[in-house]
């Protein structure tokens, strides 16, 4: 492998990374909304949450870029306001992994604590423990086999995103180029040694990723 | 302790919970067949639950009162709560779970002290254990230390021995009633079984499909059921103290104001019990017989006859006071009248004894 290529390897892998990292908080606490109350409107979010799954990803990536885009509602603030353009940088990459993997790891964060018997949170209430204390104490780490197998989830999924990131971060080598990106261009161009030696790569990091997600939901069961 | 419990209306699938009490005695047993409400009433009190209208006053301490909108939550109420199902917690150790909700730098009352409580329900040797490796009955008392080890001011006990067999009952009532003694703690006890209700409460509040039937002293309640509805659930016509003179091939003989009565003997060993005769258990017959298999033979007298639909609850003098159910057929037939001596037959499991 060339210097180029554990580039872009090194690139994508810290980047998911990041993007799981980033969405954790959110999406736990939005998967725990979901999963232990009820509020106006909790069917909408919950389908736009679900949303990046089932749409073209060209299309969330049009999306992002209409938003972040200079001329965007948040683009625009983020611009004028801190001089941070996202559109075309690494932080588009970050963006659009983590709107593309964050609904992997609600859906699978959700189910973890509705199978997390409420009677075990009330009963720690009643013996003096808060929202929080319960929430860190009891259903997160109840719930901790679901959470992490829905983390590398997302992580693999973010691993393998393409169309979203093409459209809000280009595929500019060495600034943007992820390892999907990197094979369907060595692909274009005829270079198919480089291409398979980084389709190689993204199946070992795949099959790795989901082989310790199934790992953590199978334990215990 | 003073538990009052004002205006509490909650709806519930098949009927609205509507109670009106106030609780003053130190154990108090909510009592009533399943799905009458008695675990919603505990939510309520615990601020697991909130109702469309309640008002819950703990001694001086109002923890929720819909009309001033004042909602004391769960976690500053200080009632230890121990739930049917228990709810230890699977993924720690027995005593992460007693410690759970432990106060640091210790109790305010020492005889919440963990060496105290560890002791008076003797868990010692379960510590070190994982919540999956306890039985039935350990998973109780590790359940009770629990919740003890938050110096709860008021103890929530639903369904204590419930998913308990007999066997096993009978042994964690000691440990109740020595929880009772020993903290001074005052107890709300649900339970749908007469005899527990008998072995652990002062004082019981009848809850059928979420309304109040009957409330006072628990032999008042059983003995005086307030309508045909009550004295069906609670079946217990006839309660008075014991004492267990001897036990002999598995029959104990119990005296009762001096009458003797033969009994099948009770698992535990306290001398002192409740007598429990139900009243369609007594037959009452004028003494003709010589011999019968019937073991308890008493003559009695005719205090008082009380209708009851189809049936007539006539309360007699036997040495001490023992009611016994007939149809009105076989009232008019005897002749029963106010004076009129009599003899009441009671087979020996018949006799029930529950110790006191």
């Amino acid at each position: 492998m060339t210097a180029e290529e554990w580039q872009i390897v090194w690139f994508t892998a810290w980047v998911s990374a990041l993007s799981t990292v980033i969405i954790l908080p959110f999406g736990l606490a939005l998967a725990w909304a979901l999963a232990r109350r009820d509020w106006p409107g909790k069917s909408i979010v919950e389908t736009f949450v679900t949303l990046p799954l089932v749409m073209p990803p060209v299309a969330t990536g049009l999306i992002l870029l209409k938003l972040f885009g200079r001329r965007g509602v948040i683009g625009g603030f983020l611009h004028n306001q801190l001089n941070l353009d996202v559109i075309f940088t690494w932080r588009a990459v970050l963006l659009a992994l983590s709107v593309m993997s964050m609904p992997l790891l609600v859906r699978a964060a959700r189910v973890a604590f509705e199978e997390v018997n409420p009677r075990l949170e009330q009963i720690a209430r009643t013996l003096g423990a808060s929202g929080l204390r319960v929430f860190f104490t009891i259903t997160l780490l109840l719930a901790a086999r679901g959470v992490i197998s829905g983390m590398l989830l997302a992580f693999a999924r973010a691993l393998g995103e393409f169309g979203a990131t093409i459209m809000v971060a280009g595929n500019i080598p060495g600034k943007t180029s992820t390892l999907s990106l990197a094979i369907f261009e060595n692909v274009q161009i005829g270079e198919d040694t480089h291409a398979y030696r980084l389709l190689g790569v993204s199946v070992v990091l795949a099959f790795t990723a989901v082989w310790c997600s199934e790992f953590f939901l199978r334990r215990k069961k | 302790m003073s538990l009052l419990l004002k205006n509490i209306s909650l709806s519930l699938a098949d009927f609205t919970l509507e109670v009106d009490v106030e609780m003053h005695r130190h154990v108090t047993a909510v009592f009533g067949p399943s799905g009458s409400g008695k675990t919603s009433l505990l939510d309520l009190i615990a601020g697991l639950r909130a109702a469309r209208s309640a008002f819950i006053q703990l001694d001086d301490r109002t923890l929720t009162d819909t009309t001033q909108k004042i909602f004391v939550p769960t976690y500053q109420r200080g009632i230890g709560y121990v739930p049917q199902d228990l709810a230890l917690f699977p993924h720690l150790s027995v005593r992460r779970n007693l410690l759970y909700g432990c106060k640091s730098g210790g109790a305010n009352d020492p005889s919440f002290r963990f060496d105290h409580v560890a002791e008076v329900l003797e868990i010692q040797p379960l510590i070190s254990r994982g919540v999956t490796e306890l039985s039935g009955g350990e998973k109780q008392r590790v359940a009770l230390a629990r919740a003890l080890l938050a110096s709860p001011r008021l103890l929530l006990l639903d369904e204590p021995l419930a998913s308990l067999d007999a066997s096993l009952k009978a042994k964690i009532i000691p440990y109740l009633a020595r929880v009772r003694d020993e903290f001074r703690i005052p107890m709300l006890c649900v339970t749908h079984d007469r005899f527990e209700a008998l072995a652990l409460a002062d004082e019981i509040v009848v809850l059928v499909d979420g309304q109040v039937r009957q409330t006072g002293p628990v032999s008042e309640v059983f003995t005086r059921p307030a309508s045909a509805e009550v004295a069906r659930l609670v079946a217990v016509e006839t309660l008075q103290p014991g004492s267990i003179m001897n036990i002999n091939e598995g029959l104990a003989t119990v005296s009762v104001n001096r009458v003797t009565l033969t009994a099948l003997a009770p698992p535990t060993a306290s001398r002192e019990v409740f007598v429990c005769i139900r009243g369609e258990d007594v037959v009452l017959q004028h003494d003709t017989v010589t011999t019968s298999s019937v073991r308890n033979r008493l003559p009695a007298r005719v205090v008082s006859l009380h209708p009851e639909g189809a049936l007539v609850r006539v309360e007699l003098d036997a040495g001490f006071p023992l009611f016994a159910l007939v149809t009105r057929a076989a009232s008019a037939e005897l002749a029963l009248h106010d004076g009129k001596a009599i003899t009441a037959f009671i087979k020996a499991p018949a006799v029930h004894l529950v110790p006191r």
